[in-house]
């Protein structure tokens, strides 16, 4: 079985899993979690069965290094500072969009990590459930519930303007 | 400067759009220091780069052993890239700074000011008579030419001459191992893994150097 080179990997899955590390762990701890799943992704590589969904791998090895970040802090994740004093630019990158991060930090774990799993990565529920365990439905209600959260929350900035 | 969503879009998920935005600095320093840690853990097995010359972009790749590849355009970079996974080790990163030497190197020698190639060489690509073909190229020197007959007898296989040829095709080290300045008997200049042009540009540069 061929495997392609890992640079290809990073190429196609790079932003995907800074998505999923940015909306599990929040903009400050996201770039450490990319690169500990990288490294470890590059070190596992040669061993990764053929014909095996490459996507879903590295978002399971970035689950495992997201909750090293999360017990390694000992506390849920916290957005960076606080939000600004009245609206920020219009149309800057999503990591200073700081009441964006601190709704989706304000989300049950389970819900927030199926909500980046399946929504951000696009894996299927069945497999986000194989990395959260529980059952197929319970993750489905769990995305579920965490969209419904973050639409009643998160007020896009510049929303009702422009 | 702002990636837009690329990742497949799920049918009433309307996730805000800053969950998607990625910065591409972000990306490319992540690249990096994943460049850095994957070699302090000795796991970036193969570094490759390309590199812009007179006959054409070249692909350069190198174990920690030494310069591993070097791969004219027409011979399909991805394909190459492809049989290196496959032959040696699927661990390989673009990294450019582990060529930074070869890449001097070779472009001192196209703009005539290198002779000689002074980096280690990796030849786990070549083996047995290959690989003793490919040692006796490397005494070939800079613009003098050797032909395909002469190459057979200096390896001690006088009646080899094909499998000569065969063995500088298949060089997986061209330029560098010079299996340019093999040519026939007759004086023309053979086959060349870059294409007949590439190797009358390269001769054509070396007689005029020397």
């Amino acid at each position: 079985m061929t495997r392609e080179p890992f640079e290809r990997v990073v190429d196609r899955h790079g932003v995907c899993v800074l998505r999923v590390c940015r909306a599990v762990l929040g903009p400050d701890d996201a770039e450490d979690a990319w690169s500990e799943t990288f490294l470890a992704a590059l070190r596992a590589y040669p061993d990764l069965p053929a014909g095996a969904n490459v996507q879903a791998w590295l978002v399971t090895i970035a689950h495992r290094k997201a909750i090293d970040v999360i017990r390694s802090r000992g506390r849920t994740p916290v957005p960076t500072g606080q939000p600004p004093d009245g609206p920020s630019a219009v149309g800057v990158p999503g990591a200073s969009d700081h009441q964006l991060w601190a709704d989706v930090a304000a989300l049950p774990d389970r819900q927030r990590q199926a909500v980046a799993y399946h929504y951000l990565a696009g894996l299927p529920h069945k497999d986000v459930a194989a990395i959260l365990g529980g059952s197929t439905d319970a993750v489905r209600r769990a995305a579920a519930d965490g969209i419904r959260t973050l639409r009643r929350t998160y007020l896009p900035l510049g929303s009702g303007g422009t | 400067m702002i990636t837009r969503p690329t990742a497949p879009q799920h049918p009433g998920s309307e996730l805000p759009a800053g969950l998607y935005d990625t910065d591409p600095e972000a990306l490319s320093r992540l690249r990096e220091s994943l460049i850095g840690a994957a070699t302090s853990a000795g796991i970036l097995d193969i570094a490759y780069r390309t590199l812009d010359t007179p006959v054409g972009t070249l692909l350069l790749a190198a174990t920690d052993a030494g310069v591993v590849r070097v791969a004219y355009e027409r011979e399909d970079h991805d394909r190459v890239l492809l049989r290196l996974a496959e032959r040696v080790s699927p661990r390989i990163l673009l990294a450019p700074g582990r060529l930074d030497a070869i890449a001097r190197q070779v472009s001192e020698y196209f703009a005539g000011a290198r002779t000689v190639f002074d980096v280690p060489l990796d030849f786990r690509l070549s083996g047995g008579f290959r690989l003793g073909v490919l040692e006796h190229l490397r005494t070939i020197r800079y613009g003098t030419t050797e032909s395909y007959t002469q190459v057979a007898v200096a390896t001690g296989r006088p009646r080899a001459v094909r499998a000569v040829g065969t063995a500088c095709a298949s060089n997986p080290l061209p330029i560098v191992v010079p299996c340019h300045r093999v040519v026939r008997s007759d004086g023309t200049a053979g086959g060349y893994i870059g294409g007949p042009q590439a190797k009358a540009a390269l001769l054509e540069r070396e007689s005029a150097h020397v």
